[in-house]
């Protein structure tokens, strides 16, 4: 009588093979928009040569790739953009932090640059420096690979388990205790209310 | 560089007491009043030479120590023809901050009298197209006055969180 594999079994299955060919062949979307960029492009060059590691794609278009790499600080004016290339990749896909500004805006703490992008889009993996070093980078990538590996489902399930944004949550400590935390919506709507205080 | 013949055709527009001069190194600075600026320029430009607008930038001298006046707007001119380069120099106040734009006489002075209303909120009536330039269409204040906090009043995070299951 022959053995018939049981449902959980063969989808367990399907789940490896579907995470293996993801792992090996990420492809970056590179949303570089400062001197992170740099490191970026030389990571993909032939002396770090992050080909070794599957990922050698890069595309231009974020409806061809499935790994966006921040690379740099992130204006105001850059969020909306950065949100939308993202929706626009499609699933499965993952993100990297690269750099100091990207995480937590470095050391431009001004009115134009978001303090991480963490706020705006999910982040899978961070990478520290100023800049990172492209070695930095392919960890990251490996760590995404890494991740992809054990976690990953053919029908993306462990991306629904968290619904919620996973955004820091400690916005006002970050503020002076003159200032106030104003509601989504749009600048001028900002802008009023703090006057109106 | 001798800027005589530039002093000349100055004094012959505005009068003697319409303006002040002033070195510092090889910067020679002309102080002139708000309403006589347009003037100012295009005599700059038609009797003197300076053809070409190098940068209109402002000053905020609030706090500024022994400061009259809220701003200044600061217009660098070259005449390419001698190399001469002066410095324009004139003050404006709140609660309405307005010059006469210099588009009329310098098609560069477009994006740069942009920038300047863009940051600091003086208006340049006769300019074309006065919208902001570097800050977000929606954007209310203006960012380079010494009374808007470094740190924004958090129109930096002024945006909807895309979370995982809706992206
Ligand atoms: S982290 Fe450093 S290298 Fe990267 S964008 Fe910021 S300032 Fe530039």
């Amino acid at each position: 009588m022959a053995v018939r594999p049981n449902e959980n079994f063969l989808i367990t299955q399907l789940d490896w093979l579907a995470n293996f060919v993801r792992a090996n062949s990420l492809w970056p979307m590179p949303f570089a928009t400062a001197c992170c960029g740099i490191e970026l492009m030389a990571t993909a060059s032939s002396r770090y040569d992050l080909a070794r590691f599957g990922s050698e794609a890069i595309r231009f278009s974020p409806r061809q790739c499935d790994l966006m790499i921040v690379a740099g600080r992130v204006v105001m004016k850059m969020v909306p953009v950065m949100q939308r290339i993202w929706l626009q990749m499609p699933e499965p896909k993952w993100c990297i932090s690269m750099g100091a500004c990207a995480s937590s805006g470095g050391v431009f703490d001004t009115y134009a640059v978001v303090q991480g992008i963490d706020r705006f889009i999910p982040v899978d993996v961070y990478v520290p420096g100023c800049p990172p070093r492209p070695e930095q980078l392919i960890r990251a990538v490996l760590d995404i690979q890494e991740k992809v590996k054990k976690k990953g489902t053919l029908f993306g399930r462990e991306f629904e388990e968290r619904k919620a944004p996973e955004r820091p949550r400690a916005l006002a400590l970050e503020l002076a205790p003159q200032e106030k935390i104003v509601a989504p919506g749009d600048y001028r709507t900002a802008t009023q209310e703090w006057e109106a205080n | 560089m001798d800027h005589s013949s530039t002093v000349a055709v100055l004094r012959s527009t505005l009068g003697e007491e319409g303006f002040r001069t002033s070195q510092f190194r090889d910067n020679f600075r002309i102080v002139v009043p708000a309403d006589r600026l347009f003037d100012a320029l295009r005599a700059l430009k038609e009797q003197a030479g300076f053809d070409m607008l190098a940068d209109v930038t402002a000053v905020d001298y609030l706090h500024y120590p022994n400061a009259t006046d809220r701003y200044g707007v600061v217009y660098c001119l070259v005449n390419t023809t001698t190399g001469e380069r002066v410095i324009v120099k004139t003050f404006v106040n709140d609660p309405e901050p307005r010059l006469p734009s210099a588009f009329p006489l310098w098609k560069g002075a477009d994006w740069l009298e942009r920038e300047v209303f863009d940051m600091f909120g003086i208006v340049f009536e006769g300019h074309p197209d006065l919208r902001r330039i570097l800050m977000p269409e929606g954007f209310a204040s203006y960012p380079l006055r010494k009374d808007y906090p470094l740190r924004g009043r958090l129109e930096r995070h002024n945006f909807p969180a895309i979370a995982r299951a809706e992206g």
